[in-house]
């Protein structure tokens, strides 16, 4: 048998195989990052004994691969209040991971729920609910953010709340718009015909066609949600002092930027890569399982 | 198209609507006493007392609620409580800046995205569509404000380049315009290829090609305009993250805009002016999402029909 060109059932095959493996690494991998990170946040924070209101003036504005006075090596270098960069990025980690999970569960099955009622029963219920999210979306997110927050006054809940609710629009309006498309498609009006039940209708022919555009949605907003945050922190409106975000983080650090680069820098690395591994992760999901965007 | 365009003018009017009224719900959920936050520390009752007369603070909210809607439509939203000139006055002051500011960016990220969308849809999963989806997913995971900072750190302070912050000249606009654009330039990338793969999978497109039309007319013609429509759904949807992002940039940035008006005002507890700046964004994105939505009844017939 060898020697014999490979048929062109084995190339699609080998091809095949290799696209599969492919998808694998890309799922694989965000789903370490994303792994270390969890962990990284809950253990790190313990592991440095970590308080947030605690101020070491002889250790401060050290630069990254300092050994401090006390002995302990800081890797990531310090703030202007002596602080160990990399437990305090830890510990805004742990920020943005629960707002992000918490939001993304609230306004992404609020949206997708409420964008499958309008889509399949139009008239009036479409109306309604698609009026109020023009009036929601007639505020920029962040406005309506910065704009509750600030009259809500700071702490985490309400920032998952005010988050969640300028969020759930996208996932509705998503969700709607493909539910349009797919209401005139003939499995649909054939279960339609057969007299399904609009229960059948909307969680057996119309939610599975919608599954890949809003996997790919949540993917681009739990970016947005977690840099929504870290933006809400940055302008002070977002958690109450004490608690170490990200964008609380980058905000201090603005004002050492000509010497201590840093403190601005290293922790908008840590956000991007964390971002980053949830959209490779989302794209790879939607090749996955959804073949025809695959294929095509 | 007539009927739909008036429907949806009218909708732009109830929407505007309700965006007073929630700013009016959410502003009177302060607990601070506007005119304590005036009359300052030192004021007497009486003196508070005269002020929240002069205000109308004391009249019945529903009152309160007609006054200010035939201000918000004459765009009277009072006095800053700050500086003591009409809100709408010192809005309009910096509001030429700010839409500059975004008109600028969205055209960068149109002009930059559409090819680069194309090419990646048109190369799907070889090289030069891995570069660009890998890049664009890169960019829009980078905070906005966090490159903001770090333009600023590279150009402004070690290369001395670009100014760092105001709107003196020209050049002070590149920073902020390209901080702008960067998110929006990743979406929509992104959104076209995905649009246009989508879009190839279809019947019609088979029978164009079946037909024997050129590649060139099969993408340019028939894909296209129905590879758009989600794009153009998100550029309305996401000119209010730019516009919010144009908020934070400009708040990095110290750029002389509505954004950081805002910003500044939210500070002071200057609720006046916050209104004023709120309501001047919210009627530019109102404005935008009509015409999104017209440009959607337009490309898709069917969306136009369906009610």
């Amino acid at each position: 048998m060898t020697g014999v060109p490979p048929t062109i059932a084995m190339q699609t095959m080998r091809r095949a195989r290799r696209a599969r493996r492919e998808v694998t690494a890309r799922i694989v991998i965000p789903v370490v990052v994303i792994g270390v990170f969890i962990v990284g946040a809950i253990v790190i924070p313990m592991l440095y004994n970590f308080d947030p209101l605690h101020t070491e003036l002889l250790a401060r504005l050290k630069a990254p691969g300092s050994t401090l006075s006390d002995g302990s090596f800081a890797v990531f270098g310090t703030d202007q209040v002596g602080q160990d960069l990399f437990a305090q990025m830890a510990m805004g980690a742990r920020v943005s991971l629960t707002v992000g999970i918490s939001t993304l569960l609230v306004a992404g099955v609020l949206g997708v729920i409420l964008g499958l009622l309008a889509g399949h029963f139009g008239g009036w219920v479409d109306g309604v609910l698609m009026r109020i999210a023009d009036v929601q979306l007639a505020f920029p997110a962040i406005l309506l953010a910065i704009l509750l927050a600030s009259v809500l006054g700071s702490s985490l809940w309400n920032v998952i709340v005010v988050i969640s609710i300028t969020n759930w629009v996208v996932f509705a309006r998503v969700t709607r718009s493909q539910v349009l498309t797919l209401r005139s498609r003939e499995y649909v009006e054939a279960a339609r015909t057969l007299g399904a039940s609009h229960w059948h209708i909307i969680f057996r022919t119309l939610l599975p066609g919608c599954i890949a555009p809003i996997l790919v949605v949540a993917t681009v907003e739990f970016g947005h949600v977690v840099l929504l945050e870290a933006a809400l922190s940055f302008l002070g409106v977002g958690v109450p002092l004490g608690v170490p975000s990200l964008g609380s983080t980058i905000h201090n650090g603005t004002a050492y930027l000509g010497t201590a680069w840093w403190i601005s820098t290293l922790p908008g690395i840590a956000l991007a890569i964390l971002v980053l591994a949830t959209g490779i992760l989302g794209d790879a999901l939607r090749d996955r399982f959804d073949p025809k965007l695959r294929s095509a | 198209m007539l009927g739909y365009t008036i429907r949806r003018v009218l909708l732009a009017v109830f929407v505007l609507w309700g965006v007073v009224t929630v700013v009016f719900i959410i502003v009177r959920l302060v607990p601070a006493d506007p005119a304590l936050l005036i009359a300052g520390q030192d004021a007497t009752a009486d003196q508070v007392a005269a002020l929240r007369h002069q205000m109308g603070l004391d009249q019945p909210l529903i009152v309160q609620y007609l006054g200010y809607i035939g201000g918000a439509v004459t765009g009277n939203f009072g006095e800053s409580y700050t500086q003591h000139v009409p809100a709408m006055q010192l809005v309009a002051q910096v509001l030429p800046n700010t839409a500059l500011l975004a008109v600028l960016a969205c055209a960068l990220a149109l002009i930059v995205s559409f090819p680069l969308g194309l090419l990646a849809a048109l190369r799907v999963n070889r090289a030069s569509d891995r570069t660009v989806t890998t890049l664009s997913l890169f960019t829009q995971s980078l905070p906005g404000f966090w490159v903001g900072v770090v333009l600023m750190l590279v150009f402004s302070q070690a290369l001395r380049w670009l100014p760092s912050s105001g709107l003196n000249s020209p050049n002070a606009l590149i920073l902020p315009v390209i901080t702008v654009a960067l998110p929006f330039i990743a979406i929509l990338t992104r959104m076209t290829r995905s649009g246009l793969l989508e879009v190839v999978g279809e019947g019609y497109i088979t029978t164009a090609r079946a037909k024997g039309l050129s590649e060139r007319v099969v993408i340019f013609t028939h894909a296209t305009r129905n590879a758009m429509i989600p794009v153009i759904t998100v550029v309305g949807l996401e000119f209010g993250t730019l516009l919010g992002g144009a908020v934070i940039t400009e708040t990095v940035f110290s750029f002389p805009g509505v954004g950081r008006l805002m910003v500044t005002s939210i500070l002071a507890r200057d609720y006046n002016l916050v209104q004023a700046c709120v309501m001047i964004i919210a009627a530019a994105f109102v404005v935008v999402n009509l015409i999104v939505d017209l440009l959607y009844g337009y490309l898709d017939p069917r969306v136009r029909l369906a009610k």
